[in-house]
């Protein structure tokens, strides 16, 4: 703790010499003028150019009925049938994408063109809706290049989506006479329904030699591991219906099916559990009389009851997703949609984006052969997970499925990371809903380590001109048996440090820094003089403190390395009259907060504090020469989600909430500023992160009835 | 004075100005202000009837995927089984669920013949079966197979390489192709191709393999496993490298490299070329042609010099003091450099393409090395050069632990091979991603306990959950009277004083039946007797009884006020993943006898806190059980008070940190060991004798000691401070 006293001396003379005001006045009016010639210079010359290269101006405006048609001879080359030993680092050309510090891929789409035979017929329809949509999505994005040298990925404009509505040998011919195809390198096709009968094969059957294929409904004999993206089957209806997020909760039924044309042997097994479970249970079919102009995918049905699809979804705990003619299947999306849990059944099934999306997390997989056993394995599971898988399987349509643009980004976004691992997006951030995100805290300093005794600890003083005081301190701090360094941060810039010669002699080095300027955070920065993990931030005056007791901080910080360890605890409490919080420091049964005055500490927490605080919290407190020790309390309970360690009993510290000089006023103004700190800091962290805790810590035979020469730390607590 | 500066500014002004009205232009066509951006760029065209276009698929097609004709489910499954056979082969194709359905899954090893060598390596992982709570000596109850055949050397040219394997499988009767049967391996074909070859059919099993390359892993069915030394310990493992976190790393090299060069031959490609980024500061690439038989004959013009700086460096002083390793492929993919940049908190980059990581499965290896590519090796440096400090920092942590939870043993690396497999056989009750990669690991969850991370005590931040607010008592009554003794009413009148308790808990172990329901003291929260089956082991079994995290264990005599409860309880909440209790007791290594020993002396440290006074986690009661093989507590059944070190053994091995203590009155301070036996002397000194036995037994089990020491005791904020006893919500603590 700084003292009042001292903390207005030190804020030391006013930096701006005052000007005559006839003077100030003179330059603020030639500023004005210069800026303003900036201004006017800047938007003449530059403003009509930054509307040329807006995209708005140069977009084509043109019907799909005018492309060009191109006609592809009979006899024109076919590609070779997909290669199923295909990997990134054989068939994937990764000199086309460089080292760049974006470290984001180039994609190119080739322009639209219709392709027809020798005889006219075209070959596929020219582009889908949705297609359009994925393509104008990869245009509009970070990943997209007009520039067919720089490319590093070519997506050809030719719709493959529906494998049903495509001729596949014309439609392979178009693929080989793409200007770079190049054997399919570095080519990405994007398709939902392959196959098609009899035998509905798991991927698109048109040769595509080395094209990756972005497909969905692969099944783990087709897909090829880390090559292969796995999408999912959009839903139309996604666009079309609005469901409003349902929070997660019990719902009416339990298991809920929707599809259509189920296969009987499944269509029995359902009947079956349905049979065995009664109300619980509801098997939807397609209406067989509903009456003109209502669609029959918004409709359902069990026996005369008609249900609106898909809202009737969102009544459901879980729901079905069985397996078609095909793997994948659009319902898969509507039930996410509906935060319906989905249950899945349909083996070797490679489930969407499995690269990166951890799909136990928002989904139930079930074999085949378990069917039956459905039901007591979903009760099996604890309501909390239903819930969060509720809320996981929602956030996973929101983020991945709900539009063809999320289902391109992913796609692009996984492939990206493939290229460049080191910059790829974590699993948290691809699996993380943003309210877990924001709720949950990923300590940096994770791994249970106790740092080794013999590291020791490096004393941080940071002084302005009470030299004789610090020099008490110095020399009391040198007693400290683990201590390795101490470090004087000079924070007066108009007066010299005492000379060498001066200063107490101790057996460890000691260091002097200067600052540049007069400044509270001067304490918290991350010197390279600091080479120990440990740091003992101690104010110049604090020299009640006996070496015992700074060694049993560093033990118990040791214990406890990623938390704030000290002395002087203090708490914060919530003002309920006036609706804020409030700054605490009498003798409480909690504490919230340790006085960075003395206290040990992660080095790493100084590099936080310095690069990483967020907000204006670290000028504000510079600015107000007061609260850097709460906004590094705020800052490491924040980052670590955990509680301070206050250690051995309360002493009577020199400080400005015990023996003010001024006497109550000035206490209780230092007492209201606290406090507005403490209110400040929660609206900037968007939250309270402080916890309070009831303990603090002491030796194990503190104050025990045993003869105190053998305890390892006597001298704890005395005044 | 003043009219200059006026001046001087007025003539900057107007330089200004006159550049920028006159110069504008050519300024423009200058730089960045200049080429394609003057350019329109070519966006995918807005069509103008593109809200005309037609759906990729019908919306009912969409939902009417069916098609009558085709193979019903169960054909269609029939199908599988003789079409994806082999190479093709996947669980649901080549492996027998039904076979482990019955007794759940368990891993018979085939008994090993007389006139069989094997090698060191595999004699381990047979011993880390057999020790494993899934082993079983009866093949007809087993779901897994492991042959005793050493298949982990498939180098013909090897020493150890078995020969005939085909036809020595094919005589077992219960071989079945290689269904459900599980084969390790670690080297696999031979100079000069090194392939995946085995030289024999390994039909539908499993192959546990080291160096898989991705093109012949069979996704979701084969389990790539690390290379590792036949010095690998078989258990407990050396531990990690890492002492201290800094930021920034604080190495004195960022990259290093220290290996062969192969002029010629598979791998040269990359090994050739990593002189290349070696720059003699901070990236370290040292190679050297020196090996093999006739290294001379290929050597070139580099091998003379490079074999000079070769010798200059020590290839464990570049381990320990470098940030980043380089990890290439040798001849095969995989290497032993990699366990050992692992547990050298060396972040492994790693040049070797192809490779399908060990346990990729499970593990995401994107959090802990940088998986480069053999192609751009040049990019490397730059590449880690952008790396953040604070990325590094936390690479650098998922190293240790990941050497720490899956690695550093054998018994380890068998294990996580087992937990892979295993979770495959019921895909609702297993691991997620999340539990496999944050501490402590997926082999110390287990997900039949539950599955869900805010269940278990070491998610609670990240889950962004809190432990409940309301605990368990339970109390284990041993004494032979039959009748309730003071303590134990003075003691559940003290717990049920507490706002916290939810239920009490009598694990009644006696030979008489219990008292009728009459004679137990009236309470306010429910008390619900357990007849226990008389084994010590039996007070940590996870009856469904605990609903609540948190468990209070006590003794009958124990003797605890409501305010220590209650505070215990305050302080349990923080610290939800320890044992946080009353009496302790302090372990230490006893050089001149060789040997464990511990003291329930007046200590400054504790490292044991004893469970007859104890709050913990309700999810050890599972892992007591169900984690620990039968034999460990078989071993504490036959002791008399081993359980609570075993269990204080357990907690320190997940957590690896110390229990914590707090405050108790002075009057109990000798409560353990003399009373559980209520006996003095000559059986007290037994006991204790008995109790370092069980330390050592259990270190034995283990392979190291788990206990860590602790120097500190928690007290409430205002203990013993000078202010009145009014304004302190534990006065009783004091109370001498």
């Amino acid at each position: 703790i700084m003292c009042a006293s001292t903390k207005y001396n030190t804020r030391g003379p006013a930096l701006i010499p005052r000007m005559k005001t006839k003077h100030r006045i003179y330059y603020i009016t030639l500023f004005s003028i210069v800026l303003l010639g900036l201004i006017a210079t800047g938007m003449f010359q530059f403003w009509p150019h930054s509307i040329e290269s807006s995209s708005d101006w140069t977009v084509e405006k043109r019907s799909v009925h005018d492309v060009p048609v191109v006609k592809l001879p009979a006899d024109s080359p076919i590609p070779e049938r997909g290669d199923l030993s295909c990997r990134m680092h054989t068939c994937f050309d990764v000199y086309r994408c460089g080292f760049n510090p974006k470290n984001k891929i180039k994609v190119y789409i080739y322009s639209l063109k219709k392709y027809v035979d020798e005889f006219g017929a075209s070959v596929s329809n020219t582009i889908s809706r949705e297609y359009n949509e994925l393509l104008t999505a990869i245009s509009d994005s970070e990943f997209y290049t007009d520039d067919v040298n720089r490319a590093c990925l070519f997506v050809p404009s030719i719709d493959v989506l529906n494998q049903n509505v495509l001729r596949i040998k014309e439609t392979a011919q178009a693929l080989a006479q793409l200007s770079r195809w190049d054997r399919g390198t570095n080519h990405l096709l994007f398709n939902m329904l392959p196959g098609g009968p009899p035998d509905y094969n798991t991927a698109l059957d048109v040769p595509r030699d080395r094209a990756l294929l972005a497909g969905g409904g692969f099944s783990t004999w087709t897909y090829r591991q880390g090559y292969d993206v796995s999408i999912p089957v959009y839903s139309p209806l996604s666009a079309e219906v609005d469901l409003p997020e349902r929070g997660p909760g019990p719902r009416r039924y339990f298991i809920l099916s929707s599809q259509m044309a189920l296969h009987p042997e499944y269509q029995a097994e359902l009947e079956a559990l349905q049979a065995e479970n009664g109300e619980s249970v509801l098997i939807l079919d397609k209406c067989t009389n509903l009456s003109d102009g209502v669609r029959a995918v918004r409709k359902r049905c069990y026996k005369n009851q008609v249900f609106d699809y898909p809202q009737v979804l969102q009544e459901s705990t879980f729901c079905v997703v069985l397996r078609g003619a095909r793997l994948g299947q659009a319902v898969l999306s509507d039930v996410l949609q509906a935060g319906c849990v989905p249950v899945i059944i349909a083996d070797s099934y490679i489930l969407p984006f499995s690269e990166v999306l951890d799909w136990k997390r928002a989904s139930v997989v079930i074999p085949e052969e378990k069917m039956p056993e459905m039901y007591s394995i979903l009760q099996s599971i604890p309501q909390r997970q239903i819930e969060e898988m509720q809320r996981q399987a929602r956030w996973f349509w929101e983020a991945y499925f709900r539009s063809m643009k999320a289902i391109a980004l992913a796609t692009l976004q996984i492939i990206n990371d493939r290229i460049y691992p080191y910059a790829a997006i974590s699993y948290e951030e691809w699996n993380d809903p943003p309210a877990v995100k924001w709720s949950s805290v990923s300590n940096p300093l994770f791994l249970p380590l106790i740092p080794p005794q013999s590291q020791g600890f490096t004393a941080v003083v940071l002084t302005y001109d009470r030299v004789e005081s610090l020099f008490r301190v110095i020399t009391e701090v040198s007693k400290v048996p683990s201590l390795s360094k101490l470090l004087v941060v000079w924070n007066n810039q108009n007066k010299n440090p005492p000379e060498d010669s001066l200063w107490p002699k101790i057996r460890v080095p000691l260091k002097v820094v200067r600052t540049a300027e007069n400044k509270l955070s001067n304490r918290f920065f991350p010197y390279d003089e600091i080479e120990t993990e440990a740091v003992l931030a101690i104010d110049d005056d604090i020299i009640m403190l006996t070496s015992d007791e700074l060694q049993f901080g560093y033990e118990v910080w040791r214990e406890f390395p990623d938390r704030l360890v000290g002395y002087p605890g203090r708490l914060h409490l919530w003002d309920h009259e006036m609706n804020k919080w409030k700054y605490e420091s009498e003798w409480t049964n909690e504490v919230s907060m340790v006085l960075t005055g003395a206290a040990f500490y992660h080095k790493y927490f100084n590099y936080l504090y310095t690069y990483k605080m967020p907000g204006d919290i670290k000028n504000w407190v510079d600015a107000h020469m007061n609260c850097e020790d709460i906004a590094m309390n705020f800052l490491v309970a924040n980052v670590t989600g955990k509680s301070v360690i206050k250690v051995t009993p309360r002493k009577k510290f020199k400080c400005p909430e015990c023996t003010a000089i001024d006497g109550l006023s000035l206490d209780q103004t230092h007492m209201v500023e606290r406090s507005e700190c403490i209110n400040k800091f929660a609206s900037v962290f968007g939250t309270m992160p402080l916890k309070v805790v009831e303990h603090r810590a002491d030796p194990v035979l503190y104050k025990d009835d045993f003869p105190e020469k053998l305890k390892s730390f006597p001298n704890i607590g005395s005044l | 004075m003043q009219t200059r500066k006026k001046y001087i500014f007025l003539t900057f002004l107007a330089s200004w100005l006159l550049i920028f009205f006159f110069g504008g232009d050519q300024l423009r066509r200058f730089a960045f202000f200049s080429g394609r951006k003057a350019e329109a760029r070519r966006n995918w065209p807005h069509w103008t009837d593109r809200s005309l276009l037609k759906n990729f698929a019908d919306p009912e097609e969409l939902q009417r995927d069916g098609d009558p004709s085709l193979l019903s489910p169960q054909e269609r499954r029939a199908a599988w089984l003789s079409v994806y056979k082999s190479s093709r082969c996947r669980m649901e194709s080549c492996f027998d669920f039904s076979r482990c359905e019955r007794n759940g899954f368990k891993v018979f090893t085939y008994p090993r013949e007389r006139d069989q060598p094997i090698s060191e390596s595999y004699g381990k992982i047979l011993a880390s079966i057999e020790r494993s709570r899934y082993y079983t000596p009866k093949p007809e109850e087993a779901c897994l197979f492991i042959l005793s055949i050493d298949t982990l050397d498939r180098d013909h040219l090897s020493a150890q390489y078995v020969r005939d394997v085909d036809e020595k499988i094919r005589g077992f009767p219960l071989w079945n192709g290689g269904q459900n049967h599980l084969i390790f391996n670690l080297y696999s074909g031979t100079w000069p191709n090194y392939t995946g070859d085995l030289g024999f059919d390994i039909g539908q099993a499993i192959l546990a393999k080291a160096s898989f390359d991705t093109e012949s892993f069979r996704p979701g069915f084969d389990v790539s496993i690390p290379l590792f030394s036949k010095d690998h310990p078989q258990r407990g493992g050396e531990r990690g490298w890492l002492s201290q976190d800094s930021v920034p790393p604080k190495k004195k090299y960022l990259l290093v490299f220290k290996g062969k060069r192969y002029l010629t031959g598979i791998g040269s490609g990359t090994r050739n070329a990593l002189h290349h980024i070696h720059n003699g500061k901070d990236i370290i690439s040292l190679t050297t042609c020196k090996h093999g038989k006739d290294w001379e004959k290929h050597k070139d013009t580099r091998c003379d010099k490079d074999n000079v700086d070769y010798e200059k460096f020590d290839y464990q002083e570049l381990l320990h003091n470098s940030t980043f390793c380089i990890v290439p492929r040798g001849r095969r993919l995989g290497s032993f450099r990699f366990l050992e940049a692992l547990q050298a908190a060396c972040i492994p980059v790693l040049l070797s393409d192809g490779w399908e990581l060990p346990f990729a499965e499970a593990i995401d290896w994107s959090k802990a090395a940088v998986v480069g590519s053999e192609r751009l090796l040049l990019q490397i440096p730059s590449a880690i050069r952008c790396i953040h400090p604070e990325h590094v920092l936390a690479f650098q942590q998922q190293t240790q632990f990941l050497w720490d939870a899956y690695f550093s043993s054998v018994d380890k690396i068998v294990h996580t091979t087992l937990e892979i497999i295993k979770d495959r056989l019921s895909p609702h009750r297993s691991r997620s991603r999340f539990l496999w990669n944050t501490l402590p690991g997926g082999l110390l969850v287990l997900p039949n306990f539950s599955t869900h991370p805010g269940d278990f005590p070491f998610y609670y931040l990240q889950h962004g959950s809190s432990p409940s607010e309301k605990f368990t008592a339970f109390i284990r009554v041993v004494s032979q009277a039959g009748s309730l003794s003071q303590p134990i009413l003075r003691l559940i009148q003290a717990i049920s004083g507490s706002q916290y308790c939810a239920q009490i808990l009598v694990l009644w172990s006696c030979e008489k039946p219990p008292p009728p329901s009459g004679k137990w003291p009236q309470t306010t929260v429910p008390l619900t007797i357990i007849q226990g089956r008389k084994k010590l082991s039996d007070r940590f079994f996870p009856y469904t009884a605990i609903q609540t995290d948190a468990v209070l264990s006590l003794d009958e005599h124990t003797s605890l006020s409501t305010s220590e409860v209650d505070f215990a309880f305050v302080v349990w909440r923080s610290f939800p993943e320890r044992i946080v209790g009353f009496p302790a007791l302090s372990h230490f290594w006893d050089p001149e006898q060789g040997r464990w020993g511990y003291t329930s002396k007046w200590t400054n440290e504790l490292s044991i806190v004893l469970t007859a006074a104890a709050f913990y986690h309700r999810y050890y009661h599972s892992l007591f059980t169900e984690y620990l093989p039968e034999g460990l507590r078989d071993l504490v059944d036959g002791l008399s008070a081993c359980e609570d070190i075993l269990m204080n053994v357990l907690v320190a091995a997940v957590t690896k940190l110390p229990p914590i203590k707090v405050t108790q009155r002075k009057q109990h301070k000798e409560t353990v060991p003399q009373q559980v036996k209520g006996t003095a002397g000559a059986a007290g000194s037994r006991h204790f004798s008995q109790r370092q036995d069980c330390l050592n037994q259990l270190v034995d089990w283990f392979g190291y000691m788990p206990l860590v020491s602790s120097q500190l005791r928690l007290d409430p904020v205002l203990f013993k401070d000078q202010v009145s006893v009014l304004r302190k919500k534990y006065p009783r603590l004091e109370r001498p």
